[in-house]
């Protein structure tokens, strides 16, 4: 493998990934609930991608998928590739902890009965790593003596993270770190993804703050319904709509408030009733009769998208 | 929560015992002097041949012919002063039988009450660890059928097996027959103790089985214990770190919350076996109409099941960290 090969070489290869669960509806109809059609991204070494898509597109559950923590009757299809490695349940048994790390979304991950200082250090980490990792985040020393109930929404959200830096990991699934930091914390956050990413670990940053994301991340997935609809480089984002692919991530870029705060209307679907073909024909202006059938990510400028008209 | 919070909510807790106490031995002495049992006839016998006017003076003395109101609060006053009447059937105070049976029944409770605390919590972890499997649903149909099956066939269950027919262990009582109380063994008293203790500890352990399992079950899809598995930690590890640190509190304090189904496996079990504790003076004074004794019982029951309400509202008000340390840190 040469030099840039190396650089550039995925962490994480996520392909075709789809998640159902299976319920039981009404009695005792068992039914298999396909909430994740089939996402596909990747994360090279050294890069952040962010993972940007409105509540209910899949973003936790990927980060559950990579992590092997999905909740017993759940089933997967697709494929997870870990530095080349199909990432069975024993190498996900191995890595995790050690060299891929998740950053839980909320508070409710920590023990409620177990102190925060000994719940970052874990099973593996040290009392020194702690501290340090506190120290690092602005957390005070009496902080690791509390439980998580009494911590503010900031300061869990930094135990949180800490638990992940102990030991510089691999592959950091960070899902939705910064809200409730404030904007120097979260800044501060970002910039310590970023010197980990350096080292040549991997970033997948899922967040709902684009803006933040624009500042850190190299390349921005967006998700719909449980599909990627489109990845491209955050350049593109901050270029503006007309440098995006598809219609949704133009909205999606178009409803933020600094932009024409225009909001597209309609809802995503729900996962009990997608339709068949593009998810999003329902609200897409460019909509034909080419959108019903079965449609693949495909590379466009410099970018992936899963749309027939895109160009 | 303060300092000062914590004291004030116990302070609250003893409140609420006192006022139960105070409806319960209201309820129990209206009760039970409404109930078709003279106290007179009861205590002279029905073939006396005692006069009339000794029968009269004997009414008056106990104040039989006062009001109900007059009648309580004399009782009550007495009580406080540590008189709880004479009890008829063994002709001593009430106080002294009480104080007598009550170490043999204190005893038989406090064994089964552990015992079936520590095993029926082992057997909850291990059930619960083993959701679906054929381990699980021999215990989870094992704590049913206890449950369902009332406590005395239990009791006659074990009795036949284990004493009649296997001759393990005597019959009843608490002690070998006919032997001085200064010859009684210690070895001889626990001979006797086993059978009444494990027959309690069997009706006593369906529950917090169940219940152990059922909180394991919740907390092992729980959002903190996916956290954990995601840092790496094993299935030894999430139990010993997480898994007993959350179940162990609410275990114990449904343990002290069964207090008053202790008190009633107590009472069957002390029966079968003829166990001379608490449970076996309860019928003898319900047969001979022991007005008193019954009503001493009562209060004496009563305030043990408080007593287990009291501690698991104080278990669970200032021992779990989130009630404990209160407030938030900003
Ligand atoms: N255990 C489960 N059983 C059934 N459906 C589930 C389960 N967990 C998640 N889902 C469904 O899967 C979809 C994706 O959920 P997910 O938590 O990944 O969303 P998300 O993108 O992280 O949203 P948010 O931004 O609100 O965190 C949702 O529609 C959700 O209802
Ligand atoms: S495939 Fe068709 S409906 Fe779907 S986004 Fe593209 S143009 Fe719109
Ligand atoms: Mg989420």
């Amino acid at each position: 493998m040469n030099e840039l090969e190396k650089a550039t070489s995925p962490v994480l290869e996520v392909q075709d990934l789809q998640i159902a669960f299976s319920m039981y509806r009404r009695g005792l109809r068992k039914t298999n609930l396909r909430v994740i059609s089939s996402l596909s991204l990747s994360v090279r070494q050294g890069e952040i991608l962010a993972v940007v898509g409105s509540s209910g597109s899949g973003k936790s559950l990927l980060a559950h998928a990579i992590l092997g923590i999905l909740p017993p009757n759940a089933s997967t299809a697709g494929s997870i590739r870990y530095n080349g490695e199909e990432l069975t349940p024993a190498l996900q048994r191995k890595y995790r902890g050690t060299e891929i790390a998740l950053i839980p979304q909320s508070v409710d991950y920590l023990d409620p009965l177990m102190r925060v200082g000994a719940q970052v250090m874990g099973t593996r980490g040290s009392r020194e790593q702690q501290r340090a990792a506190f120290d690092r985040y602005g957390l005070e020393r009496r902080a690791a003596r509390l439980f998580p109930f009494q911590l503010s929404g900031g300061m869990a959200r930094r135990v949180l993270v800490s638990t992940a830096v102990l030991s510089p990991p691999k592959l950091i699934v960070a899902d939705e770190p910064t809200p409730g930091l404030g904007i120097e914390m979260a800044m501060e956050t970002l910039r310590h993804f970023r010197e980990i990413a350096d080292t040549g670990a991997g970033v997948l940053l899922i967040t709902h703050d684009i803006d933040l994301a624009l500042g850190i991340a190299d390349r921005i997935a967006v998700f719909y319904a449980g599909t990627t609809v489109e990845i491209a480089p955050a350049a593109d984002f901050k270029t503006g709509a007309e440098a995006l692919r598809h219609p949704y991530s133009r909205a999606f870029i178009d409803a933020l408030p600094q932009n024409a705060f225009r909001p597209i209307p309609g809802t995503q679907p729900y996962a009990g009733a997608l339709p068949s073909g593009c998810l999003f024909a329902d609200r897409c202006p460019l909509r034909s009769d080419a959108c019903g059938g079965e449609i693949e990510l495909r590379a466009v400028r410099g970018g992936e998208v899963r749309c027939v008209h895109a160009s | 929560m303060t300092k000062a919070g914590g004291a004030k909510k116990i302070l609250g807790i003893f409140g609420r015992m006192l006022l139960l106490l105070v409806l319960v031995s209201v309820l129990s002495f209206v009760l039970i002097t409404k109930a078709p049992i003279d106290p007179l006839t009861a205590y002279v016998g029905t073939e006396s041949t005692l006069s009339q006017e000794a029968k009269d003076e004997i009414a008056e003395k106990w104040g039989l012919n006062e009001s109900l109101p007059v009648r309580y609060f004399t009782w009550v006053k007495n009580m406080l002063h540590g008189d709880f009447g004479m009890s008829i059937t063994y002709k001593k105070p009430v106080i002294d039988v009480i104080h007598e049976r009550l170490a043999y029944s204190a005893v038989l409770m406090a064994l089964a009450w552990v015992f079936s605390g520590i095993l029926g919590y082992a057997l909850g972890i291990l059930s619960g660890m083993r959701r679906g499997k054929l381990f699980d649903k021999v215990v989870k149909t094992f704590c049913l059928v206890l449950q369902s099956a009332p406590s005395f066939w239990l009791g006659l269950l074990i009795l036949s097996v284990f004493a009649v027919q296997l001759g393990w262990f005597p019959i009843g009582m608490a002690m070998p027959p006919g032997k001085l109380a200064a010859e009684v063994t210690l070895s001889d008293r626990l001979h006797h103790l086993i059978l009444p203790v494990f027959t309690l500890t069997i009706v006593s352990i369906g529950k917090i089985t169940l219940y152990t399992r059922q909180k394991l079950i919740e907390i092992a899809s729980s959002d903190y214990i996916l956290f954990a598995r995601a840092r790496g930690e094993n299935t030894r590890q999430l139990i010993s770190r997480h898994m007993l640190r959350n179940t162990a509190l609410p275990a114990v304090t449904t343990q002290f919350l069964s207090f008053s189904e202790l008190f009633g496996g107590m009472a069957l079990a002390e029966t079968v076996f003829s166990y001379p504790g608490i449970g076996t003076a309860t019928t003898a004074a319900a047969l001979n109409g022991d007005v008193p004794l019954l009503l001493g019982i009562t209060l004496i029951s009563a305030l043990f099941v408080f007593s287990g309400n009291l501690i698991a509202n104080i278990l669970y008000g200032v021992v779990d960290p989130r009630l404990r340390e209160g407030g938030g840190y900003v």
